[in-house]
């Protein structure tokens, strides 16, 4: 039994009746591993997740728990416990009881399972919110609940879908430090699926970005921005720009791009359609000769040296060591 | 045209439509109030105004034995068959309300099958269960042809409250219940049916007092003993007396109270849901 991995997808397929949402997708998630499922919506990250959470049947292809083929096993016999996007609280019951549902359905007595389920609610700090119903309870704190609920199993995978979406900007920095904390100390594989770049940026090990039902890219985070295999996912990460040279298409990232003259190196020419004041950087939005779009990203004091307007012509230029080149779309 | 102002002086049509409102209250509850009053009637009054004296004879009357009509026996046989009827209506609609969350081949054809009997005339369903009933040689009777009238009253009107119900429950209580270890059983027991009690209640009540004064469809297809609104009705078109009134008081009165207790039930439900989650 090879036990280096929480998760082996094995050629996981779905399809709903004659649409493939996932085709025949294969990972290898190492133990301990903070993992991020990230994509457009409707690229198949959710069902992925699914499929693994014992929610959906797998059309075809494995899924493999710590070694053991759970294809057809239900949630509870995974060794998995999911986190849902709403949270899923059940509204009738106290937060205690929620979070001891799951004994309560294994017959454990009430004492006992309402011990356990405080020592849980002492891991997520809400101690104190023993006896309040869901509905009296912010985002955030709904979010401790449910996550609370979701560990008391002991699960030796946690899965999360979009576990930060319903949460203001603000709170969602501040609860994703606790969800990453909260990993480590509990050393098991969370997989967490999001469509935003900087979550995944910020919390993952792992990185998986998929696109149409295929997994694009499966790295660090700092692997798939230094080196985007695709247009699409240089694209999809952000702070790229996508452009072709004589051998085809490469990335060259914005803060690596400034506004020169054509003789300082490789280079694009084009008119700057935007200024953005960001704080420590300035966006420029250029659009090329060719049509397409692009941006450098200045930090301020480079560009209030030399400021520029809209309408200017300009050229942008990075350093030949910046040129990233793609596999062809 | 005068310029339009920001004020906060309500306009006109406030009042106008708070006129409406007060005369379609009077409109709804005046006759009500009347029938209330007048069944206080005096012993030698009448069934109009003035009131002559007051009594409670007329309330004496209805449970007075030798009487035309039977109405304490009656009475009995409604609530019993409204009981039955409430029972069948929550256990089938609610089934329903769940099975049709996922669509099936035909589910739309079920559906519009199940509730055109809604828009059926009444009385013509009454009518063809009757004679249904008579054509297989059956009795009809208060438990099978009665029941079964008004059961194609209650159930798509069931059915319909529940879809809305069912509606708003977010699936993922199901799946996070399943994710938690529970089986289909205890899903329902512990997770979808306590979430869906308020409308399930809601269902009941409507079923109950829906099937309590039918009397179209239930007058074709009762056999001899009659129910409390069929009682009336033969006391309406065979003597006219006060006593009439007073059955339309205590029966309102019974409604009431049925509310009030399903009320207490509910709040009493709902605080000792409290203490136990304070208790612990």
């Amino acid at each position: 039994m090879d036990n280096r991995f929480d998760v082996e997808l094995v050629a996981v397929t779905k399809r709903y009746g004659g649409t493939l949402a996932v085709d025949a997708i294969s990972l290898r998630i190492p133990r301990g591993t903070y993992c991020c499922l990230l994509g457009p919506s409707g690229c198949g990250k959710t069902t992925t997740l699914r499929m693994i959470a014992g929610h959906e049947a797998v059309t075809d292809g494995d899924v493999l728990i710590h070694g053991e083929n759970v294809s057809d096993l239900p949630p509870i016999k995974r060794g998995t416990a999911m986190m849902f996007q709403s949270y899923a609280l059940f509204p009738h019951m106290s937060c205690l009881d929620n979070v001891a549902f799951s004994l309560k359905m294994r017959g454990v007595k009430k004492a006992e399972r309402h011990a356990k389920a405080k020592e849980y609610l002492d891991l997520v700090q809400m101690a104190g919110f023993a006896e309040r119903l869901p509905a009296q309870l912010s985002g955030g704190q709904q979010q401790r609940i449910a996550l609370a609920r979701a560990l008391i199993n002991r699960p030796r995978v946690l899965l999360l879908d979009e576990p930060l979406s319903a949460l203001d900007p603000f709170l969602r920095i501040k609860v994703r430090e606790e969800l990453k904390r909260l990993q480590r100390e509990l050393g098991i594989t969370f997989i967490h699926v999001t469509h935003s770049q900087d979550e995944a940026m910020a919390l993952a090990d792992l990185m998986v970005v998929m696109e149409d039902g295929h997994i694009r890219q499966a790295a660090h985070p700092r692997e798939v921005f230094e080196k985007p295999v695709s247009p699409f996912i240089a694209r999809f990460i952000g702070s790229h720009n996508v452009l072709r040279d004589g051998r085809g298409p490469i990335a060259v990232r914005a803060d690596r791009c400034r506004l020169g003259s054509p003789g300082d190196g490789p280079h694009v020419n084009g008119q700057i359609m935007a200024i953005e004041y960001q704080g420590s950087m300035v966006r420029v939005a250029v659009k090329t000769d060719a049509g397409e779009e692009v941006s450098a990203l200045v930090p301020d004091q480079a560009f209030y040296q030399r400021p520029a307007e809209p309408g200017d012509s300009t050229t942008l230029v990075w350093a030949e060591q910046d040129t990233h080149a793609l596999a062809e779309a | 045209m005068a310029d339009q102002r920001i004020s906060d002086r309500r306009p006109w049509t406030f009042y106008a439509l708070g006129a409406l409102f007060g005369a379609y209250l009077v409109f709804l509850y005046g006759p009500m109030v009347v029938i209330y009053t007048l069944s206080f009637q005096g012993e030698n009054g009448g069934v109009t105004f003035p009131m002559v004296g007051f009594s409670l004879t007329w309330f004496r009357d209805v449970f007075a034995k030798g009487q035309m009509a039977d109405v304490p026996v009656s009475f009995g046989r409604s609530m019993a068959l409204a009981a039955t009827v409430c029972a069948l209506t929550v256990c089938i609609s609610v089934a329903a309300g769940l099975g049709f969350r996922r669509r099936f081949p035909g589910s739309g054809a079920v559906f519009y099958i199940a509730v055109a009997s809604l828009v059926m005339p009444s009385l013509l369903v009454g009518f063809g269960i009757g004679l249904g009933f008579q054509f297989l040689g059956i009795k009809p009777s208060l438990f099978t042809s009665a029941l079964g009238a008004q059961l194609t009253w209650t159930l798509p009107f069931g059915l319909f409250a529940m879809f809305a119900v069912v509606n708003r429950f977010n699936r993922s209580w199901e799946e996070a219940a399943r994710d938690a270890g529970a089986s289909g059983w205890q899903t329902l027991r512990h997770v979808t049916l306590p979430i869906l009690l308020p409308g399930i209640i809601g269902v009941a009540m409507g079923a109950f007092t829906l099937s309590y004064d039918e009397y179209a469809r239930t007058t074709l297809t009762i056999g001899p003993k009659n129910t409390l609104p069929l009682e009336i009705y033969a006391l309406i078109s065979s003597a006219t007396s006060p006593m009439l009134f007073a059955i339309g008081t205590l029966t309102t009165g019974i409604s009431f109270l049925a509310i009030i207790v399903t009320l207490i039930l509910v709040l009493r439900l709902q605080r000792r849901r409290g203490r136990l989650a304070k208790a612990d």
